[in-house]
This record gives structure tokens, sequence and C-alpha cells, in this order.
């Protein structure tokens, strides 16, 4: 670590337009990265991580201007360099990646393509030479077959390999210092795992430096030489990986880290032996396109999903994107028909109710969505939006508005915040209101879709806590829908783990991760982030 | 709050505003400036404008007060573009909404109709409806709402497809509400700020279709309307051309200030679009 920085940032500064909620978006940040490192910038939301990666590529949006302080990049002042130099820098000095490929790449033009153009802009090689350092990159970024990638379109190409295209692009040039914005976090941890064994071969290979942005304290200890974190544009801890991970010194610090939830489960909690909530062979699929029959797709969303939830206990469902885990709980609460199979609620079917009754009968179960943004109309007020569903079910309107401030008390939200619009709240907040809607009902049973998922870690670990705490008040049954095991871990009496539309195995939820019997199921535990980090982490917990 | 805020801050929109106040002003004043009916005889034909004070404007081939007719056809231009915009809104934000939110069939036939609407040329399905039913201003203003419907239902059946699987909808649906109540409570206030925005390129239309109809001598007959008195101009188009361009320039002013106003909504209710 005693290498020359490569980059070092001297008390930078990052102004804000006049109007948003701070002045600065960075405030006085020093750091730096040597070549052959990986230094980690860690932060919640709205801490300046990304504004930091943007302003070294000097990439800022209008009206956001560095206002102070110096970027030296090989002892170049980046803050002080003309247009025509920042090109020259990007791509070939600094490379970034993206968090989400799809939206990085061009839609309309192949993989291959627009690695090229990296040697089109920068150099003046000639066509075949390029070709053949495209497909010597994809090799080296291990894309399964590179001729065939090299000729497919974005949308051809899965998550993952995506974003191993970003990386070769990125890469093409040898450039000396990589910023990678939180490369890792639209993936499923299986792949994840395998972009982030990528990233450190590569930068080991090629001596490069690199400034990973990250949200997650998992990947951290995964790939980090060094660590920063930042709180609300302001550097508040910096050291070794380490160091930081198991001594914090900084409070905040402290209390990211104890955010993460480990992955050991706690003790089992008594179950009642009367089961609340049984499905039985549901099935989903989807066909689409076609002309009477012929040239149809038909994807098996869920396949033959069996299980039961005790009254009062927690299920939890868990799988990657695209193990239809999502759809088998849209069919539990009918957003969704399903094909076949039985859901017994209280001893009646749900899957063979007609639109009507289900209408009914839909105060003993309800949902709890993913976004916070999106799932509360934005043109209604708290109150009102928590007041709808028993106004739709015949309550009066006054009584229906005086409950559902009450409720707002329940779930840890201002009684009087309820004249306010869904905008005006923070996304914990958000949650909260919709945690609170679904509770209006009275619900037996509560179907929450990724309830944490869109949250930061210590807003997810309230939020957490506040299930938790209804679930024992109002002996509430969940059927949680989840990606993170670690929270699954936390939460879940007995967990089901689906792929491809199949569960693949399911049990109490200390079984299913201490001695998990499927070979997927080990994949998943395997892939979680900073695995050997949490373990210790754990010991030191217990 | 901040919308309004936004909308004066654009000069364009409040110039647009100020013309459309203007011609409102011109309509609520006609009855009290003017108390003789516009259509009736006021003097010699054709007095060039400036000549005489008792016709500022001067008359136009049968010896009437032209200054008389602009003013009440403010009036009629307001009325005939403000029903048959409702009309077309109306019509165009139901179909739309029902084409978007089921889907399949029924957005199948609903969008073939629409279509079969659109690839009519609209002026020539005006001139079909006035031939049959008649060119009363009642049957004129219905028929222009009927031929303008169209592109508001594309525009709200495009805004229904992108929200009616968001969450905020699903979540409705769970706690049990109808069809009809997901529909108008919670989808239709999200998709109409477009469509009010529309709403004034439709209005900017409407009148312009009543004054070609009107120069067509197709329109309502019985009411000093500016497309009636552009047609009536037609005939000494050469020499005293004043006659059709005095009411030529107030359908100018008013489809103008529509069309600013409409502007100013736009970049005031999608703040984003406008900073580019």
């Amino acid at each position: 670590m005693s290498e020359a920085p490569i980059l070092s940032l001297e008390d930078l500064s990052v102004r804000l337009p006049e109007g948003a909620d701070r002045s600065h978006a960075l405030k006085d940040v020093s750091l730096s990265v040597a070549s052959n490192e990986i230094l980690c910038v860690v932060g919640e939301s709205g801490s300046g991580k990304s504004m930091m990666a943007n302003a070294i590529m000097r990439l800022l949006p209008q009206g956001v201007e560095i206002d102070g302080g110096r970027a030296l990049f090989e002892d170049r002042d980046l803050c002080a360099a003309s247009p025509a130099e920042m090109r020259e820098v990007r791509g070939a000095g600094i490379a970034m990646i993206f968090q989400e490929p799809m939206t990085a790449l061009n839609p309309l033009r192949t993989v291959g393509d627009q690695i090229a153009e990296m040697f089109r802009v920068h150099t003046g090689l000639s066509r075949a030479e390029i070709d053949k350092r495209v497909l010597a990159l994809l090799d080296d970024v291990r894309i399964p077959d590179p001729r065939l990638a090299a000729k497919a379109y974005p949308h051809e190409l899965s998550g993952g390999q995506r974003q191993r295209a970003m990386i070769a692009m990125a890469l093409a040039l040898d450039p000396r210092l990589l910023i990678a914005d939180e490369p890792t976090t639209a993936l499923d941890v299986t792949t994840q795992a395998q972009i982030l064994k990528l990233i450190r071969d590569l930068q080991q290979r090629k001596k490069t430096a690199v400034l990973f942005i990250t949200h997650d304290f998992g990947v951290v200890a995964e790939i980090a030489d060094r660590v920063v974190v930042m709180q609300h544009g302001r550097v508040v801890e910096h050291g070794l990986a380490n160091e930081v991970l198991n001594h914090p010194t900084h409070a905040y610090t402290r209390q990211l880290i104890a955010a993460v939830p480990p992955l050991k489960a706690p003790s089992p909690r008594p179950l009642s032996p009367e089961n609340i909530l049984a499905i039985a062979g549901v099935s989903k699929t989807y066909r689409s396109g076609g002309f009477l029959g012929r040239g149809a797709r038909i994807t098996a969303a869920v396949r033959n999903a069996s299980l039961t939830l005790p009254k009062g206990g927690t299920l939890g469902i868990v799988g990657e994107s695209g193990s239809g885990k999502s759809t088998l709980a849209r069919c539990i609460v009918r957003l969704i028909d399903p094909d076949a199979g039985a859901i017994l609620l209280d001893g009646k079917d749900w899957a063979k109710m007609g639109r009507d009754e289900v209408r009914r009968e839909t105060r003993h179960i309800q949902m709890v969505f993913q976004d916070p943004f999106a799932s509360l109309n934005p043109r209604r007020k708290a109150a009102e939006l928590v007041a709808q569903g028993p106004i739709v079910h015949g309550t009066p309107r006054a009584t229906a508005i005086a409950e559902a401030k009450r409720l707002f008390e329940l779930v840890g939200l201002d009684p009087s915040a309820g004249d306010r619009f869904p905008h005006e709240f923070s996304g914990g907040q958000r949650q909260r209101i919709g945690l609170a809607r679904a509770l209006a009902l009275k619900p037996d049973v509560l179907v929450a879709d990724e309830p944490v998922s869109a949250l930061d870690v210590s807003v997810q670990a309230q939020v957490l806590k506040l299930l938790g705490e209804l679930r024992e008040r109002l002996g509430l049954s969940i059927v949680f829908i989840t990606h993170d095991l670690r929270v699954a871990a936390q939460v879940c009496d007995l967990v089901a783990v689906m792929k491809e539309g199949e569960i693949v195995e399911h049990g109490p939820v200390a079984e299913v991760f201490g001695r998990p019997q499927h070979p997927y199921t080990k994949a998943l535990i395997a892939s979680v982030p900073g695995g050997e980090f949490t373990a210790q982490h754990e010991a030191a917990v217990s | 709050m901040d919308a309004v805020k936004r909308y004066f801050r654009s000069p364009a929109a409040v110039i647009g505003l100020v013309l459309l106040l203007a011609v409102i002003a011109m309509a609520l004043a006609a009855g009290f400036l003017y108390p003789r009916d516009p259509l009736a005889l006021a003097g010699r034909p054709l007095v060039w404008p400036f000549t005489n004070p008792r016709f500022p404007l001067g008359t136009d081939n049968s010896g009437r007060d032209i200054a008389a007719q602009v003013f009440y056809g403010a009036r009629i231009s307001l009325l005939i573009g403000g029903v048959a915009t409702a009309i077309a809104i109306t019509i165009g934000t139901l179909l739309g909404a029902f084409a978007g939110y089921y889907g399949g069939w029924v957005d199948n036939i609903l969008m073939r109709i629409t279509e079969a609407f659109q690839t009519l040329p609209n002026f020539v399905l005006l001139l079909v409806l006035v031939a049959v039913f008649g060119s009363t201003l009642t049957t004129v203003t219905i028929a222009i709402g009927v031929v303008s419907w169209p592109a508001p239902a594309r525009l709200t059946r495009a805004e229904f497809l992108s929200l009616r699987n968001r969450e905020f909808v699903q979540a409705g649906r769970t706690l049990g509400m109808k069809d009809l109540q997901l529909i108008l409570g919670e989808i239709l206030p999200n998709a109409l700020p477009p469509v009010i925005v529309y709403a004034g390129v439709v209005m900017a239309v409407a009148i312009l279709l009543e004054s070609a109809l009107a120069f067509l001598r197709l329109s309502d007959p019985n009411v000093a309307s500016w497309g009636n008195l552009i047609g009536l101009g037609r005939d000494v188009l050469r020499v005293q051309w004043y006659v059709s361009a005095i009411p030529g320039i107030a359908i100018l002013v008013t489809v103008l200030a529509v069309s600013l106003v409409g502007q100013g909504l736009n970049d005031a209710l999608n703040p984003r679009l406008k900073q580019r």
C-alpha cells in the first residue's frame, strides 16, 4: 500500500443548487487510491458517494458545481482540466461501470460494436486488430462464447453477462483507475458473487486502482482493501478494511455495521399447530405471442407449489429474480389468478372464488409492496391512503380517517402527518404508510413482497423491527418474500427456497440455512457477500 | 402551488393568459357595449375602418358593424371552443381509460373504432355531420366535439397502459376496490395532466374548425361568428380586404392565446421536461 496514489482528493467540496436539502453534496472530502488496491466508499443513499464519482469524472448535473479542493489524477488536477482534457481522461485514464448495465448500454447496437467504439475513439487501430481485442476482452471477463456475445444486443444477454460486457468496455484501454458505482446492486446474489470475484481477479492481474462504491457492508468485507465511510457528504471514517469492519471507531460506522443482519437465525419461536394458510399444487403459466398456438412462448412462472403457514408464523419465500416468488405472492392475494391448485385461507378456497367474492374477502389477506415510491398514489394524502380500505368495505369516512390516525401511531408515524402527501415522506416512512394501509383492514395474513429491499440498511433494520413487534402484538401471520437471505433469517420461522418456479427446499429457517440439502440452497448461502466477516460478526455479537 | 409559480415564470405563458383574458373580457362586454343585435343593419355598407367614429372597425358588405360582430364573435368562438373541447375530452378520456385499463379485446375494439375516426380527415367528417344534421349552433358544436376525440383517447390510453400495473393500483385492488373505483379514483387523476394540456390544442383546433365551416358558409348563419364574417368578406376580398382580415386577426389572437396557455400549463405541470 506504500505505492504512490493514482487518485487523491484533497478537501473536495461540491455545492448543490439552492433549495436542495443541504448546501453541499460533498464537503471537504479527502481520500486517495493507489494502484493495485480496492478502496470501498460506503454510505447510505444521500451520503454523496455517487456524487463523488460524478465529480471525479466531471459529469455533474446542471447546477451542481465543484467549489473547493482538488482532485489529483496522476498529478493532474481534474477540477481544473478543460473539457477536451477530460475527454482524454475519461475512458482511457479513468473508466466507470454503473449499477444498471441495461440502461448504460445502447439497446440498438451490439455489445461488440460498443466495446469496439472505445478503441475507435481513443486509438488508431485497424478494424481487424480491434475485433481481435474485443474478443480478447470478452474472453477476459469470462463471458461464455465471446464470439456470440460480441454479436448480441444488450437485451439478449442476462444481467450478469451485461455487467461483464460493461466491465470489458471499461477495461478496454487499460485505465489506471476504475470507478465502480454499485455495480452489483441490481444483480442476484449468485451473479453478484461471480462479478465481485471477476473484479477482484482483473484488478490484481492488471494492477488497476479501483474505487468501489457500495451501500452493502457484506460486499465491502468481500472485496475491499481499504474503506471510506461517508455520511451527509463527509468522510466520517477511513482505514484498512479489517480495522474498520472489526473495530469501527465512529458511531455511525458502528450503527451501519450493527444494522447488517446476521445470516444465523435467532432461536426458533414456538409455532401453532394450526395452519391459517395452506397452498397446494399452485401453478401459473404465462403464454405470450404466437398465433393459433404457433410460436407462442410459454413460461412456467410457478410450478406445483405447496406450502403451509401456521397461525402467527412467518413464512419466508426466498429466491433470485425470475424464480417466481413474486408471482406466487400475487397468486396468494389473487392479483394474479393461478391456473391450478388450491389456496386455503381459514378453510376457504381462495383460488376458486369469483371476482366479487375475492373483493369482499380481501380484508382477511393484505399485501405490502416493494417500492415505497410506486405503491402509494401520489395524489392522495397519507391518512386517506390508509383509510381507503375500510371506506371501500363500508366504514364511514370520518371513522376511517380517525382510525387511520391511530394506525399511524401504531407504525411509528406522527398522527398529524396524515395531511401530507406521499412525496413529503422518506422511503422508510412511506413503507410504514404502506404497512398501515395493509393493517387498516385487520387482516389475518399479511403478504409482504420485498418490503425492505428498497431501503437503506439502518432504515431496513427499523422496519423489520416494527414488523416483528406488530406480529407479536396483532398475532399476524406473514408471508415474507425476499431475495435477501440475511433478512429472511431474521424475520422468518419457516423458509421456502424457490428456483425457476419450483420450491426446491422448505422447512424451519435454522434447518434450511444451517444444513441446506439442495445444491441450489447451498450455492445461495455460499454467495451471500461477506460470509466470513458475518460469521465473525455473529460470534462477536452472541 | 408550485405549478402556479412555475407558470408565471414563463413570459410566453403570461402573455397567452393576458390575451385569453382579453378575449374573455370582449365576450363579456359585448352585450354591454353593443346592446343592439350585431347582425342588424347599422349604416352604409363597406365603410373603411377608422373613417367613421360610429364604426371604429368599419362595416361589412351588408352594412353591419364589424366591431360589434367581432365582440359577439368572441362569445361564439369561446362557446364552441369550450363546449366542443369538453365533449372531445370527455369521450376521449373515457374510451381511452377503458381501453387502457382492460386491454385485450376491449382495447382492440375501442382502438379500431378510434382509428376508423382518425383515418378520416376530421374536416371531411365534420362536413358530413353538418350536411346530415343541419348547421345550427348546437349541431355544429357537437359535431366538432365528435370529430376531435380520437387524439385525447390515444393519449389517455397510453397513460393508463403505463399506470395500470403500478403498485399503487395493485394495492387498491388488494384493498377490494371495484374496477370503476380504480379507474376513476386512482388512475385517472394521475393520467389527467397531459390530457389537460392537450385540451388547449383541441380548443384551438375547434375554433379553427368552426371558422373553416363558416368560411364555407356551412356554419350557423344566424349567429355573429368570426368565421361567418370572414366568409362574407370573401366576396370583397380584393378591395375591402379588412372585412375578412379583422376577424382573421381575432381568430389568430385567440388561437395563439389558447396555445400559449396550453404550452405554459405543460411546462408548469411537467417541470422536469422544461429543464432539459
